[in-house]
């Protein structure tokens, strides 16, 4: 299972459509794709491109596997079930006891803050390191290579081999004899919450970097030349040309960055296991451990509809707030 | 000659690759063994571990008997085990035997009626079986599971070699642990090696204590769910024991990320980084596997748990756990069931499987053995460990399969924050007591 981190191009992409068909009565003259430019909502539009039918594959797996089992879920939240006999009903019971938990309100606030900590480590490195790999020489090519190795690695992987590494007893401070690396650091409540975003930050920059790449190398070298003739140094082309010219990507990598720390598992439990104490004991975790380790499954069904709610919410608001929806031209003045 | 279209190709390719992806998942490959057992054969999940061999020889020896039934055998570790076998027993998945601890969870599988009642049906196994391990497979008097490898009560572990350099006495009082501590923690040995990180072992400190403090009477009123059952004073007194253990130094600074799983606390112990270990009998197989020099050197030796002064509890008393246990899923058709059984009265702890527990170091739950350690490698361990078994007037199951799941976790999690000096003791018993009126 990929974590949060493959779901909110889809959702993303869902939401954009409604937003986009939404605008379409209101400015018909901005950029539509693929349809009648001109034409008011009023008359039909003529029907060009695919048929709509060639998205019932697509949406029926959709439906079965995403939106069936979403269903399940929120009615599960109201419901008490240990796993093994029927569901008992037991109303708003799950609810109250999900809010009052003090277990579950610390890990609302951990997981708020491991969102905004993730991105602001993730997005400046990204960024910098996405337009460094860019350029088009041999040694930035070499880095390149080096830096994407880190994305080929399975969650499970990255969290083993971190967790051997980073042991106090036997890990890399033993291997370089360095003492001050032999601090608990999975293991000590304070220490516990950094080291993994430490750790989930080495997973997920090459990624976005690799986004952060591909934007910087569409941007029309015609506009760096004229940004020169206007006298502009490096330090301003970066900030007057590059980062305008990479709103969409920003946006796209933003999202994926927010929505994906929102529901972010794999690498937490593993290295982890939500402890020491609740120290690192987030959202995703918190309905894992109430559901699969405790067996409370209305309760964790809770969770998990608080989680769809805040990220779909998150992701909606991403969208309309950074006008990725408008889908408007980025190639004025090429 | 024509070349063929773009589109031709394109709509050529669109055909072939599915339906050769088609034609190979459908070609009868090898059904994939994962996933479940199914009503109709037999199936069988256990652990991995040092025991795994010994499983997979007594299954194999089913098979070439039984070639027409074969189990199909797969193994886990230990802590996912615990979490796929629900949701298989939930799903109707089970395999056709199923690996417990008997306790709480066997509780719940005979109250959501997901295992077969055997009782007067394994009358041969349990005539060679240990009768008050066998007792502990029963739910409401009647047999559940059926006992089906090694007793496992909990004992401390020392490095003798780290205890000569030191000269410290091996310590049979409470008085003597605390000067092995003290000695040990100033000399920058970690005294007591903790896999903090897996939090279960945590669990035999308080067990411990709570017994040699209050008698096995105050955990019986805690399962019980009489109210307020936690507030026995003898359980405040063990937390107050541990704490003074930790700020004595007894854990070390660094046992939040030592995980169990790996060996990782034996390994501290074995290479000379701690001096006592308190856990299972399970480690000695470890300690075996990982560093089997310094098991032969004699390096390793072992105690019973000290008895703390003025405490009512008989120092005899054992925890740990009793044996493991396999039940019978009720999921599975007659004719499988019928199989299953025969299997647990014929092959299960048969004297095949007997030997191969002696000869790894651990103590098959079958009574009688006085007589078989003699000769063997690992008699000294052998022969102390079933002795405190026999001998112990009372065997307490460890506390997170007594208990039900979700107080279990409670109790888990609470006590991991004692040891991180996160709550204190008065914290603990109100969290634990807001779990019995659930």
């Amino acid at each position: 299972m990929t974590a949060g981190q493959s779901h909110a191009p889809r959702t993303g992409a869902a939401a954009a459509d409604a937003a986009a068909s939404a605008d379409e009565g209101t400015s018909p003259s901005s950029a539509h794709p693929g349809g009648s430019v001109g034409r008011s909502s009023n008359r039909r539009r003529l029907s060009t491109g695919p048929s709509n039918w060639l998205l019932l594959p697509a949406l029926s797996f959709f439906g079965v596997f995403a939106l069936v089992p979403l269903a399940g879920v929120v009615v599960l939240s109201f419901f008490a079930w240990d796993g093994l006999g029927t569901p008992q009903f037991a109303g708003l019971a799950a609810w109250f006891q999900v809010f009052q938990d003090p277990v579950t309100l610390n890990a609302m606030w951990l997981t708020l803050l491991m969102t905004v900590l993730s991105y602001a480590v993730q997005f400046p490195l990204s960024l910098l390191l996405g337009v460094f790999m860019a350029g088009h020489q041999r040694y930035r090519e070499v880095f390149s290579v080096l830096y994407f190795l880190p994305l080929l690695f399975s969650a499970a992987a990255t969290g083993i081999a971190f967790k051997a590494l980073l042991d106090p007893n036997f890990g890399i401070s033993r291997a370089f004899g360095l003492d001050f690396l032999s601090q608990d650091w999975l293991g000590s409540p304070t220490f516990a919450f950094y080291t993994l975003i430490m750790v989930i930050s080495w997973s997920f920059v090459p990624f976005h970097s690799l986004l952060y790449q591909a934007g910087v190398r569409q941007i029309p070298i015609s506009m760096y030349e004229a940004a020169t003739l206007d006298g502009a140094g490096r330090v301003r082309q970066f900030f007057n040309v590059t980062l305008p010219q990479l709103k969409y990507t920003i946006v796209t990598s933003s999202t994926l960055m927010l929505v994906g720390s929102l529901t972010y598992f794999d690498l937490v439990f593993i290295l982890t296991g939500g402890g020491p104490g609740n120290a690192t004991r987030i959202l995703p975790l918190d309905m894992y451990l109430t559901g699969f380790r405790s067996y409370e499954m209305g309760p964790a069904s809770v969770i998990a509809v608080i989680l769809v709610v805040v990220g779909l919410t998150l992701s909606l608001i991403l969208n309309r707030v950074s006008g990725a929806d408008r889908m408007e031209s980025q190639m004025e003045g090429a | 000659m024509m070349q063929p279209t773009r589109r031709a190709t394109l709509a050529g390719l669109g055909l072939a690759i599915p339906s050769l992806a088609v034609l190979s998942a459908c070609g009868g490959g090898a059904k994939p063994s994962g996933g479940g057992g199914s009503p109709s054969s037999l199936s069988v999940w256990a652990l991995t571990g040092a025991k795994q061999d010994t499983y997979q020889a007594s299954f194999d020896a089913w098979d070439e008997a039984n070639s027409d039934n074969p189990f199909a055998v797969e193994f886990f570790a230990n802590d996912s085990y615990k979490e796929k076998i629900r949701t298989a027993i939930g799903s109707g998945n089970a395999p056709t035997l199923i690996f417990n601890w008997a306790g709480g969870t066997l509780a719940d599988y005979v109250n959501n009626e997901s295992v077969v009642d055997l009782s007067g049906k394994v009358d041969d196994v349990l005539s060679r079986t240990i009768e008050s391990i066998a007792k502990v497979g029963e739910v409401d008097g009647a047999q559940y599971g059926v006992p089906n490898n090694d007793t496992q009560p909990v004992i401390l572990y020392y490095n003798t070699a780290l205890f000569e350099e030191h000269s410290v006495t091996p310590p049979t009082t409470w008085a003597e642990l605390m000067t092995a501590v003290e000695t040990f923690s100033a000399a920058g040995i970690t005294p007591l090696s903790l896999a903090g990180q897996s939090i279960w072992p945590e669990l035999m400190y308080i067990q411990y204590l709570t017994d040699r403090i209050g008698g096995e009477g105050v955990f019986e009123k805690i399962v019980a769910g009489e109210a307020d059952a936690w507030s026995d004073p003898a359980i405040t007194s063990a937390l107050e024991a541990i704490i003074e253990l930790k700020d004595a130094g007894a854990f070390g600074d660094a046992y939040g990320s030592v995980a169990a799983d790996a060996g990782a606390d034996a390994a501290l112990v074995h290479t000379g980084k701690a001096a006592m270990l308190l856990q299972g009998s399970w480690v000695y197989g470890t300690f075996k596997q990982d560093a089997p020099d310094f098991v032969a050197e004699g390096n390793l030796g072992f105690l019973n748990f000290p008895a703390k002064d003025g405490g009512a509890g008989d120092p005899a008393n054992v925890v740990g756990n009793p044996a493991n246990y396999w039940s019978v899923s009720a999921a599975a058709e007659p004719e499988i069931q019928e199989l299953a059984i025969k299997y647990l009265n014929e092959f299960n702890l048969n004297q095949d499987m007997v030997d191969n527990f002696l000869a790894m170091g651990a103590i098959p739950a079958v009574a009688g053995l006085e007589e078989s350690f003699g000769g063997l490698d690992d008699e000294a361990f052998l022969s102390f460990a079933y002795d405190m078994v026999l001998n112990a007037p009372h065997f307490q199951l460890s506390w997170d399969q007594a208990l039900a799941p979700a107080p279990a976790q409670e109790l888990l999690n609470n006590l991991s924050r004692i040891f991180l000096g996160e709550i204190q003791p008065e914290e603990f018993v109100t969290n634990m007591n807001a779990t019995l009126s659930a």
